[in-house]
């Protein structure tokens, strides 16, 4: 592997461990099997990257785009909560509503940003300040985006609001008895999931240079192989090694399909892509101790 | 003190399987009082304490807890005058957050959750000082995990969990019957010191008229959703388990038949 492609993989690790991060809030911490993510990953990068084509700051853009994602989780857990509908069953509806409304967004199947200034130009400036190629710094740049925003969800589920979270996903009965409206927790939890998931599309647009309609097809697999992978790896107790082991999950997957995508004697190719993903997922769910195998796998064997 | 009036529950209404869980169900419990709540399988003892809890509507009636009228309640809006303790030793704790953790959450019920920290330093020695009361040496597990406690520990915890902030009315449904005889003791002596240091207002229900009796000032029975015996006080005192269904025979007209009431 060349050191671009590592870089490269090192670089999307870190802006998918936001997608893993989000549903690692959808599917551990609220026990929601959350499919909106296929189209909230591309809502963010549409919203973020019509609104700079259009002119906007793109900071402004890219908050936009959380907003965005952020209402779409929020929908989701509407239906779920309110309108009784099978959290799976919701979250699928809003992702294929997702997909029109993408459309409605960029009003094409895909914009193009290669030209445009967005929240990365400041850095690849400084990188030609500093005299190196900015495909050095930006693993840098997202490294400390993933960071910090770990750290902030690190904070907010030890504090009462996310410790009520917690207790909602875990014991819904419970929660209830102790005072925690439950479906304002579902409510703000899949708000939140989706909203990282929104901004991890709108980086990833950003960085990529351009947004597309499809490219949320199988993001949920990836986050999913990401958070499984880190736990398998981290065996984590505790919320700040579970959250890391979300990050250096979707690292390590990236890493994997990077190795394996260059590897020529494998003969794999870029459509291989999505195999390589499912095959990595099946493995990592037959891996023993996975918390995931019991939820997936309940009725194997039984 | 808590009033129920007229408090009526029909489960699948209009179905063949329609069945009457509460007809007509009224109970006043004054301030301090600790009742003893028995009534054989179907009797509504689960669903009064669940309509209560507000985990289930009402179809008639109303529940008013100090003078407030809590009947359109929404069930975590009534935890600040309700505390629960359930059956099951799993249902009352989360077994994937630790003592602390789960301690916290009840220590903020009835109050605002904020941004700030759950656990704290202040709370974590007033949790450990609770938990010394046990004298389990749960005091020095603080950041073990629940799912590692035996369910004798749990509920101990639970009951200590629902006693961490002031409450009107205290419900334990059959919190011991899930326990072996030994560690239920324990969790009754728990329960009587608990409810007497704080003067709580409790109401138990119960499977065993052993304990319906022994424990607490009054003992209700239910019987097809209402109540159909009700002794305090003098008449109370050296009553036996036969006096019992000698009462309810008579005041029923018909043979109790239930013979999980009548061993246990």
């Amino acid at each position: 592997m060349s050191l671009i492609a590592f870089l490269g993989a090192v670089e999307l690790g870190f802006i998918y461990g936001l997608v893993a991060l989000g549903i690692f809030i959808s599917f551990r911490i609220l026990n929601f099997p959350d499919l909106t993510v296929d189209g909230s990953f591309p809502l963010g990068a549409a919203v973020s990257a019509s609104l700079i084509v259009a002119g906007f700051n793109p900071w402004v853009a890219t908050l936009i785009a959380i907003s965005a994602g952020c209402l779409a989780g929020f929908i989701t857990a509407i239906l779920n909560v309110k309108l009784k509908i099978l959290h799976l069953l919701a979250s699928i509806l809003t992702m294929i509503a997702l997909y029109s409304i993408n459309l409605r967004i960029m009003g094409r199947p895909n914009v193009a940003l290669i030209t445009e200034e967005t929240i990365l130009t400041p850095f690849a400036d400084l990188a030609n300040t500093l005299g190196i190629a900015s495909y050095m710094l930006m693993p840098v740049v997202f490294l400390l985006l993933a960071i910090i925003i770990k750290l902030a969800l690190d904070w907010f589920l030890n504090s009462e609001t996310g410790l009520a979270m917690r207790a909602t996903g875990a014991n819904p009965k419970m929660a209830r008895a102790n005072g925690i409206y439950d479906s304002r927790m579902i409510l703000l939890g899949m708000a939140m999931a989706n909203g990282l998931v929104a901004l991890a599309g709108a980086v990833f647009a950003q960085s990529q240079g351009s947004a597309d309609v499809t490219m949320g097809v199988g993001v949920i697999v990836i986050g999913l192989a990401s958070v499984i992978g880190g736990e398998a790896l981290l065996n984590p107790r505790s919320i700040m090694r579970a959250t890391l082991a979300c990050i250096v999950g979707s690292i390590v997957y990236w890493l994997a399909v990077s190795l394996a995508l260059n590897a020529d004697f494998i003969g794999l190719e870029a459509q291989d892509l999505k195999l390589v993903t499912a095959v990595l997922v099946a493995m990592a769910l037959v891996l023993p101790g996975s918390r995931f195998a019991k939820m997936f796998r309940k009725k194997a064997g039984s | 003190m808590i009033v129920c009036e007229n408090l009526k529950i029909t489960f699948n209404k209009g179905t063949v399987m329609e069945t009457r869980a509460l007809s007509g169900l009224n109970l006043t419990v004054p301030k301090g009082q600790f009742v003893c709540v028995i009534g054989s399988n179907g009797s509504g003892k689960s669903t009064m304490q669940n309509a209560i809890a507000g985990e289930l509507p009402l179809d008639e009636g109303r529940i008013l807890v100090d003078d407030v009228d809590i009947t359109t309640w929404p069930a975590p809006k009534r935890t600040g005058l309700v505390a629960r303790v359930f059956q099951d030793p799993l249902a009352g704790s989360c077994e994937n957050l630790t003592i602390q953790e789960n301690m916290s959450l009840a220590w903020s019920r009835g109050r605002k959750r904020g941004l700030g920290r759950a656990v704290t330093k202040e709370t974590h020695a007033l949790f450990r000082d609770k938990l010394s009361r046990l004298g389990l040496g749960l005091e020095n597990r603080l950041e073990d995990l629940m799912g590692l406690l035996s369910g004798g520990q749990r509920q101990a915890v639970s009951l200590l969990m629902a006693s961490l902030q002031p409450s009107s009315v205290l419900m334990l449904d059959e919190h011991t019957s899930a326990l072996d005889p030994r560690i239920a003791a324990f969790v009754m002596d728990l329960t009587r010191d608990i409810v007497q240091e704080n003067n709580l207002t409790a109401i138990m229900v119960t499977h065993s008229m052993r304990q319906a009796l022994d424990y607490g000032d009054r003992t209700v029975m239910l019987h097809g959703g209402r109540v159909v015996l009700d002794v305090a006080g003098e008449d109370r005192k050296g009553l036996d388990v036969p006096d019992l269904i000698r009462m309810f025979e008579k005041a029923h007209g018909e043979e109790l038949s239930d013979d999980s009431l009548l061993l246990s």
